[in-house]
């Protein structure tokens, strides 16, 4: 009888363990979501009054009221361009050749090695980089194409890693069925691997992309400038060619550069326009999130191999 | 026969162009090196390499300059240290807690919420270390500075803890199903076999994410950039002013550093500091990851 209760008080104690770790388990993943909420709260009432139209229109001031954010959203909106359009192709593409071309050798284990280590070199050493081989040996100087560089750079890990895990997940028979119709590895690149993969790659692109919009680090250290009251070359003109590639060469200012340069200012309504801008701009990353995971859901469910 | 040619040059041209992709990943880091190594090599010609490991006093923007790295790295592992007594924790109850104990459905939701706590820019977690959690910690510290290691060190914590809880999981989810059963069938509660059972198993990918985190604390720049203050002091109390080596670089790169001189390369020769730091944890942290895979 003893013995019985004996066990019987084991289990309880156990059992109250076991539901208090449970307790404390899901009040950690609150806290989470805590300071997530008290930041978008806090970021939205500080930032409430600034949200007008001029915000949007104006350029960046020395009168809190007057300032705007019409250049750094022109110049993210620049660089991402040119972040894309570097990194896409370079990512995709060598990640198209590390699933399905590399052969197993020393060079394919270095190139795989030598990315996983990338990815986890911190941003502002990419800024180093830009900073010495693109501002000065290169000459681009502080340029919307030294910035769009150092974060292509950045993400293109990110985009490599994707690619692999979205071709990884396409089963052999698709390829082998392609090869048995005669198809060439290209053919079956071309055809099937990369519509097939579509789905995760866009996913990989667009979370790389919303990581590089609030990258803030390595714009610092190629020494942009945080006060620009003007706009890049157009791309448009009037007269012949149409189409200018000027606006590469010019300098630029973007989002997280803005909120840090009105953070980093003593007087409070500098402190509004940083969160108003900080708003914009988180609402920017999360728009992209939400839209990277919307698409690998969608994928997910109409896949059926 | 003309076709078959024909398309053994594009099938070859194709795979060349692939190829020169899958290099470009070597060539940024042959040009991270590069480039850190030329510029540190500048500045090691000038201050003696004994000094900038050993001094304690870095004062290299004043007239008289001292090139001592020790308290830009006291304070990077001040910071660190207090991300990392935040984020561990929670970090691997929330991991236990999602792979041991939620359901599916709450597993669904919670983590891609938690995610984003990692999708925020960096400036954003800056602002509300220095405007929203500094005054708050001022009431309970009065005497703490507005600048100070202790704010931006606990938001960083909470910025690195999806790190940390998603790389724990992913351990923990490798764990065979048949071990946490044969727990199960001893009589073990769910605590019992996550701590006895599961963690052990699955123990070189929850170190691998701590290393991870914190390799990713030491980079971290604008969360400390902000709310840290750009003061080198050689301190370990958390309510003072200090200066890591990531805001050093930016405190230099937001004044008008002409290209060549002196302080133009100790960027390079801190920057040179932190790549080596870093890359020594993710070393660590990616062997101990393979073990995952080798375990069972």
């Amino acid at each position: 009888m003893n013995d019985k209760t004996n066990i019987h008080r084991r289990i309880a104690i156990s059992k109250f363990w076991d539901y208090t770790f449970m307790t404390i388990g899901v009040l950690s993943t609150l806290i989470g979501f805590s300071v997530l909420f008290a930041l978008m709260s806090d970021l939205f009432v500080n930032g409430m009054s600034r949200f007008t139209y001029t915000f949007i229109s104006s350029y960046p001031s020395r009168f809190p009221e007057e300032a705007g954010i019409l250049s750094p959203l022109v110049g993210t909106t620049l660089i991402m361009l040119v972040t894309a359009f570097v990194s896409v192709p370079l990512g995709v593409g060598a990640g198209i050749y590390l699933e399905e071309y590399a052969k197993k050798n020393w060079l394919t284990n270095i190139i795989e090695i030598n990315i996983t280590n990338l990815a986890g070199v911190p941003s502002i050493i990419y800024g180093l980089l830009a900073l010495g081989l693109f501002v000065y040996y290169f000459e681009f100087g502080q340029s919307i194409l030294t910035g769009g560089l150092a974060l292509a750079l950045l993400i293109l890990p990110m985009i490599i890693m994707a690619t692999r895990e979205a071709i990884r997940a396409i089963p052999k028979h698709i390829r082998e069925a392609s090869y048995a119709l005669g198809a060439t590895k290209w053919q079956t690149v071309r055809d099937h691997i990369i519509p097939y993969s579509m789905g995760g790659i866009l996913t990989g692109v667009i979370m790389g992309l919303s990581r590089a919009i609030g990258e803030t680090a390595p714009i610092i250290t190629i020494g942009a400038l945080t006060f620009i009251a003007f706009l890049p070359t157009s791309p448009v003109s009037a007269e012949f060619p149409y189409i200018n590639f000027n606006w590469l060469f010019d300098p630029f200012t973007v989002m997280p550069i803005q909120v840090f340069n009105w953070v980093s200012r003593p007087q409070a309504a500098f402190h509004q326009n940083a969160a108003a801008a900080g708003v914009i701009l988180l609402a920017m990353t999360l728009v992209m999130n939400g839209i990277a995971i919307y698409i690998r859901y969608k994928f997910r469910k109409r896949i059926k191999w | 026969m003309k076709i078959s040619i024909y398309r053994k040059i594009k099938e070859g041209a194709v795979e060349g162009v692939f190829l020169l992709c899958g290099l470009s990943s070597i060539f940024i880091t042959v040009g991270i090196v590069a480039v850190l190594a030329y510029e540190a090599l500048g500045f090691f010609r000038e201050v003696s390499i004994i000094d900038f490991l050993t001094g304690t006093e870095w004062t290299p923007l004043f007239a008289d300059k001292k090139f001592g790295i020790l308290p830009l790295v006291a304070g990077t592992l001040l910071i660190t240290g207090i991300a990392l007594s935040v984020s561990l924790p929670l970090g691997l109850t929330v991991a236990i807690y999602l792979s041991e104990y939620a359901p599916h459905k709450v597993k669904e939701i919670a983590k891609p919420i938690l995610e984003l706590l990692a999708a925020v820019p960096t400036v954003v977690y800056g602002y509300f270390a220095l405007l929203f959690l500094t005054p708050i910690l001022q009431k309970f510290f009065p005497e703490m500075s507005g600048f100070n290691a202790l704010s931006p060190g606990i938001i960083m914590g909470i910025m690195i803890i999806p790190y940390i809880s998603s790389v724990s999981e992913d351990a923990m989810k490798a764990v065979p199903m048949s071990i946490r059963e044969g727990s199960y069938a001893m009589g073990a509660t769910r605590l019992q076999t996550a701590i006895k059972v599961v963690i052990p198993a699955a123990f070189s990918g929850i170190a691998a994410a701590f290393i991870m985190g914190i390799s990713r604390a030491i980079g971290e720049t604008m969360v400390v950039a902000i709310a840290a203050g750009m003061m080198p002091n050689f301190t370990a109390n958390p309510t003072q002013p200090v200066q890591t080596l990531t805001a050093y670089i930016v405190q230099v790169s937001l004044g008008d550093v002409p290209h060549g001189t002196l302080e133009y390369k100790t960027i390079f020769a801190v920057g040179m500091t932190l790549f080596l730091m870093t890359l020594g944890f993710n070393i660590i942290g990616f062997w101990l990851r393979s073990r995952i895979r080798e375990a069972y």
